[in-house]
């Protein structure tokens, strides 16, 4: 393993001192179970690791009629448990839940999946399509932006040398709401998602039409895409069969997946149909508040 | 080479101050540093969960955790679940239900299902298989483990 | 479950817990990576980046300046090996190619190949210091796959190559090739058989690479002392040829070596062949110090042995009442970078499970720029299995006949003569099939749609080689055994079973230890399924020893004529009435003689092979591909199960084995010969979220080779289940698959065909 120096600040200026004076050669470290194994096969040579899990404001969890704030440290366990998650935010529980198995989800957090920046990331899509907005703290003073513009290319995102990521916000879902995550994986657990879709359906109050929609895909571009066309073809309108395909066949035009060990691109491009499909079923039953048929993994 | 720091954790118990460098994960910690090698290496990367350990009462791959981050943490490790030499009902579960071939996987999940008996008192046999997905066994076919981790906890609701 | 004909045992047939498993339990048994002798210095591997290239220059100087390093070793420090082949247990090795794979000399011949090592104060210097050995390649263009390395234009890998086997006069045998050996075995007219055939059908079939996936890495620790003794600690499946391996390598006289097996965590044929004990030896040498060398996953993965890719053509003519009477198969499969694919086996097996008049199977062992293979689990009969098991059931789709009656109608059973020559003694094949068609998975009906069942048979060998063991009387009526089979998977209490069965005592009265290779008696492999046979035919010998002993030192302890004092019921009885159990004889002994060691080997007995059916229910989503394992149940001829739980656990591990070679694990490669997956995370073996409980039938047809009717059993499990898989496929959804592994998208591929 590389030689590194390491630091656990407890205040989050310290934090953001740190990663500024090192310019680049400074990471901060949440779960680990992706930055470790980062600096072990060396796709990553930080100086310094700069432990960010002791300051209070990443820790941050907390739900309300305003919304939910999640700091960036904050594990998956934490997440999957959490009774207002379950209920409002589902797509994040579903996504909290598969990353990498239980021993993994202890201690990953989905701040530190964002800000992996992998194109795969199982959380991304669930955190777009919940609206989630980044707080980023910097030596200058904070700054925000939607999730969606987060992740810029494969392990890269908007992060200058110096920021930090202090958590994600998400706005209180409306009445009549529903989320889900779902990917496909070749086992049931355990594997990076080959597509991974979330989607968040608001209905109207006799819970027919679609008055609210957002779609995001995983693991089919460079990064994860907010489905902009294919959400807005579902608003308005009543889910039928024909509206969902339309939604599906609107998804894939935007997916430009490549061929890799964990499928080909015309395999990832199908799936892209098939998860949009199930995944606006599944939102949309939640909206309506029934239980819906899933397996995690199958 | 960064300077060595000093770090005080508790292991199964007891208060332990060992010296490592940053760049030791604490599963080398275990095992080269503090001579507990009972916890074992299969891939350095979170894949296999042969080097599961409780980390504050929660099972983490302490392949991907540093040496450095148990300052102040609750760390118990296959070494600590005998009580006062005295298996118990997880350990004796696996030793009845043949529940181990080459065992290089059992501390794993013996830990695995340590914490899932405490989270968990009756888990049905999709969620014991769910909660140890992420420990591999490429001996038994995981038949018997699950076998085992069931009755282990049957076992213990009637000792309860 | 368990049917058959069974004898009524004490002992054999009961579950007593693992006299190892306490320590296993607790953490304390200590495997190859635990030890640490005083001293150590932790080694690591410099391994090549490039499938196939030219070695011009090695600077080590920048690593061994590296504060910290100790010792710093190329092939340069291997004895050069000539010619050299040499008979190492499990068949003749050439040398030069043994050596050259555990460090590399002028080529590189797979990524990941070994080419230098370093001895550091720690595990990070190590590592820092291979980063800064430089070496000069000239890469050259890799060869990838088993068709293209066999045209005549193909990339040679070994210039010291020929094909053995061709007919004689064929000129092609003088040239260098990457065609190591052909292999021909023909029974009977195939021509007239195909002629007498009503239905022909004839595929192409591939397999991709698959590894053992054993959860430990390889590991060695090596002591080379100043007296020049050597001793390894490490992890393996046979201390014995793990020495040989090693003196021979570093040509050191064999009792210079000394080779303590430590606990291993799985083996499953792929610890056998050695490849850091001689590197951790020579930095031992250079360093003074011990030196330890545990392998990465990704090496693991890249520069072990895994199991071949293969390509098989297979026709097969059957009469319309449903007898297979033709039978025609090419098989080619990828020995990696030097010769020594299992295509004997792999020939050997296809056509084993059946009685066929007319059969011909031709074989290629052929090397590519991968790592060079080893044994996994009945090594190369799987993937012959997956050839003929498939075919057989779309014989049977088409002809509407029930697969289980097509399989007891043209079994294999005694008389029969395989197509490369032995003729069955007594064996289970009808047995098991019949086992599955009577069980209540395979009567039940399955409901639902995209769900199919299949079924499949298998075959293999199981070895005989040879074993010893040494069996020490305490006085307080314990039995010290000593044996030399590593213990992978419960051997050292299957074979203490047997010896308390045949003295008539319990088995938590034995105390069974692995020894070393310097106080056990030789022990082939723990491999070829045959610990549990062979050695338990030397500790059943041994148990007989100790009984004749016992007898005299009785008649000496009674003061009678030894003729008049039998061995019965697990202790003495002379005249008048006289009789003492092993426990009171035993307190007796020191008085009459001393110490009372028995031995016992066994090297003639040869096992009469083992062959298995399963049965697997699947569910298969037509949007995806992804095959679900809903239900599986194999039934397997174990001849007499000693410890059911354990001849349990073999036949569930193996078929989770051959479910993951069946639906995800593959060895996958870009163009330039570079292995992307080589981690747990994309090298996809089943988690335990993946599979069902596996429902074991144990058939017992004892085998009469064995005092007790032992057959092997840890091998075979492994054969049926991709076929079975295959079947259920064609089953759930109408699509043949003829390629390993059957992922998602392949089987998607397919199913879209379709419409």
């Amino acid at each position: 393993m590389r030689d590194f120096d390491y630091e656990a600040p407890l205040q989050l200026a310290a934090a953001v001192d740190l990663l500024a004076r090192h310019s680049g050669a400074a990471r901060p470290l949440a779960g680990g179970t992706d930055l470790i194994d980062h600096v072990r096969t060396g796709r990553l040579s930080p100086d310094l690791i700069v432990d960010i899990k002791k300051i209070a404001e990443l820790n941050v969890l907390a739900a309300d009629a305003t919304g939910l704030r999640l700091g960036a440290a904050v594990t998956c366990t934490q997440v999957a448990a959490h009774p207002a998650i379950i209920q409002n935010y589902a797509a994040l529980a579903d996504s909290a839940q598969i990353i990498g198995g239980v021993q993994i989800q202890n201690r990953a957090s989905i701040g530190g999946n964002l800000c992996n920046s992998g194109p795969a990331a199982d959380s991304t899509p669930s955190v777009i399509a919940l609206g989630g907005r980044c707080v980023i703290a910097r030596p200058k003073g904070m700054r925000e932006l939607p999730a969606e513009e987060f992740c810029t290319g494969p392990g890269k995102n908007v992060l200058a040398p110096g920021e930090l990521l202090v958590e994600i916000r998400f706005p209180a879902p409306p009445a009549h709401s529903g989320s889900h995550y779902r990917r496909f994986i070749p086992r049931n657990e355990m594997d990076i998602a080959v597509v991974g879709v979330a989607a968040a359906i608001t209905l109207d109050s006799q819970k027919q039409k679609v008055t609210a929609a957002r779609i995001a895909l995983g693991a089919v571009a460079p990064k994860p895409l907010l489905a902009t066309e294919a959400a807005a073809e579902l608003v308005g309108r009543p889910l039928t069969d024909d509206v969902i395909a339309q939604a599906a066949a609107a998804a894939r035009k935007i997916a430009t997946p490549i061929t890799d060990m964990r499928g080909t691109a015309e395999y990832r491009l199908h799936l892209v149909g098939v998860l949009v499909e199930r995944v606006v079923r599944a939102a949309a039953a939640r909206a309506r508040g029934e239980a819906i048929d899933y397996k995690p993994g199958h | 080479m960064a300077k060595k720091r000093v770090v005080q954790t508790t292991i199964n118990g007891d208060a332990v101050e060992f010296l490592c460098e940053p760049r030791q994960t604490l599963l080398e910690v275990l095992r080269d540093v503090l001579n507990l090698t009972g916890t074992k290496e299969g891939c350095a990367n979170g894949n296999c969960g042969s080097c599961t350990v409780l980390m504050n009462g929660r099972p983490v791959t302490s392949c991907l955790v540093l040496g450095v981050e148990a300052e102040g943490a609750e760390i118990r490790t296959i070494e600590g679940v005998a009580c006062g030499g005295h298996l118990d009902c997880v350990q004796q579960a696996f030793l009845e239900g043949a529940a181990l071939q080459c065992g290089i996987c059992t501390p794993g999940f013996i830990m695995q299902t340590e914490a899932l008996l405490a989270e968990n008192p009756q888990p049905t046999e999709e969620q014991v298989r769910f909660h140890l997905a992420g420990n591999l066994c490429r001996c038994t076919g995981y038949d018997k483990i699950v076998r085992a981790v069931l009755a282990a906890a049957e076992k213990k609701r009637a000792n309860v | 479950m368990s049917i058959g004909e069974k004898r009524e045992y004490k002992v054999i047939g009961t579950r007593p817990v693992r006299h190892d498993g306490v320590d296993k339990v607790t953490g304390r048994a200590q495997y190859g990576a635990d030890v640490h002798p005083t001293g150590m210095l932790f080694g690591a591997m410099l391994r090549s980046p490039h499938a196939h290239a030219r070695i011009k220059r090695i600077d080590t100087s920048r690593a061994a300046a590296l504060p910290g390093v100790r010792a710093v070793v190329t092939s340069a420090d291997l004895p050069d090996q000539g010619s050299r082949v040499v008979e190492l247990g499990e068949g003749a090795v050439n040398m030069r190619h043994l050596s050259a794979n555990v460090l590399a000399r002028d080529k590189v011949l797979y990524k990941g190949h070994a080419i230098a090592a370093v001895a550091a104060d720690s595990i990070h210097i190590a590592q820092e210091a291979v980063n800064l050995i430089t070496v000069e390649y000239q890469p050259l263009p890799p060869v990838l796959d088993v068709r293209a390395a066999m045209k005549p234009d193909a990339a040679v890998l070994n210039d010291d190559v020929r094909t053995e086997g061709l007919e004689p006069g064929d000129p092609a045998a003088n040239r260098p090739t990457n065609v190591a050996r052909r292999i021909l075995f023909q029974k009977g007219d195939v021509a007239a058989g195909f002629q007498s055939a009503d239905v022909v059908l004839e595929h192409e079939f591939v397999a991709s690479t698959v590894h053992q996936g054993y959860i430990e890495p390889h590991n060695a620790t090596a002591l080379w002392n100043a007296d020049g003794n050597i001793t390894v600690w490490m992890s393996t499946q046979g201390s014995f040829t793990a020495r040989q391996q090693t003196a021979e390598l570093l040509r050191v006289p064999v009792s210079d070596v000394k080779v303590v097996p430590m606990e291993i965590g799985g083996g499953f044929g792929g610890k056998i062949s050695v490849y850091l004990p001689p590197v951790a030896a020579l930095l031992s040498r250079k360093s003074g110090r011990p030196v330890k060398l545990v392998m990465d996953r990704a090496a693991v993965f890249e520069a072990t042995g895994p199991t071949p890719g293969a390509y098989i053509r297979l026709k097969l003519g059957f009469t319309k009442d449903g007898r297979l009477v033709a039978g025609d198969a090419h098989l080619a499969y990828e020995a990696g970078a030097f010769p020594g694919s299992p295509i004997g086996p792999g020939c050997m097996c296809l056509f084993a499970c059946y009685d066929i008049p007319n059969a011909r199977v031709e074989g290629f062992d052929v090397c590519v720029n991968k790592p060079r293979t080893n044994a996994y689990r009945a090594p190369g009969s799987t993937h012959a299995a997956f050839a003929i098991e498939t075919m057989i059931d779309e014989f049977c789709r088409q002809a509407k006949m029930d697969p289980a009656e097509f399989r007891i109608r043209n079994g294999a059973k005694a008389g029969v003569r395989r197509v490369d020559g032995p003729v069955f003694d007594r064996v289970g094949m009808i047995e098991t099939v019949e086992a599955i068609r009577n069980s209540e998975h395979y009567q039940s009906p399955l409901g639902g749609s995209n769900r199919g069942r299949g079924i499949a048979t298998g075959f293999w060998f199981n070895c005989g080689l040879k074993s010893s063991v040494t069996a020490t009387v305490n006085a307080d009526g314990t039995v010290a055994l000593v044996e030399g089979s590593t213990d992978i998977g419960g051997t050292r209490t299957s074979v203490a079973m047997q010896l308390a069965e045949t003295l008539g005592i319990a088995a938590e009265d034995v105390k069974p230890t692995v020894g070393d290779t310097d106080t056990a008696g030789y022990c082939d492999v723990t491999g070829g399924s045959r610990v549990t046979f062979a050695t338990g035919i030397a500790a059943v010998e041994a148990a007989k020893d100790i009984i004749s002993q016992l007898v005299v030192r009785a008649a000496r302890h009674w003061e009678v004529d030894p003729k008049t004092v039998e061995y019965v019921d697990g202790g003495v009885t002379g005249p008048a009435g006289k009789r003492l159990s092993f426990r009171e004889l035993a307190a007796t002994l020191h008085e009459t003689g001393g110490a009372v060691i028995g031995r016992g080997t066994s090297s003639e007995a040869n096992q009469g092979g083992a062959f298995g059916t399963h049965c697997v229910d699947v569910e298969v989503d037509p949007d995806t591909g992804k095959v679900q394992i809903l239900r599986y149940t194999a039934a397997q001829d174990v001849g007499t199960a000693i410890h059911p739980s354990y001849v349990e656990g073999q036949i569930q591990g193996g078929a989770v084995q051959g479910i993951g070679w069946a639906l995800n694990e593959e060895y996958w490669y870009d163009d330039m010969g570079q292995m992307r997956n080589a981690t747990f995370l994309d090298y996809r073996m089943p988690t335990c979220y993946d599979v069902p409980m596996i429902d074991t039938i144990l058939v017992e047809v004892p085998d009469p080779q064995h005092p007790y009717g032992v057959r092997g059993v840890g091998e075979v499990p492994i054969c049926p289940p991709p076929a079975a898989i295959a079947n259920a496929i064609a089953g759930a959804v109408g699509v043949r698959m003829r390629q390993t592994p059957m992922s998602p998208p392949r089987v998607l591929a397919e199913i879209l065909k379709q419409d």
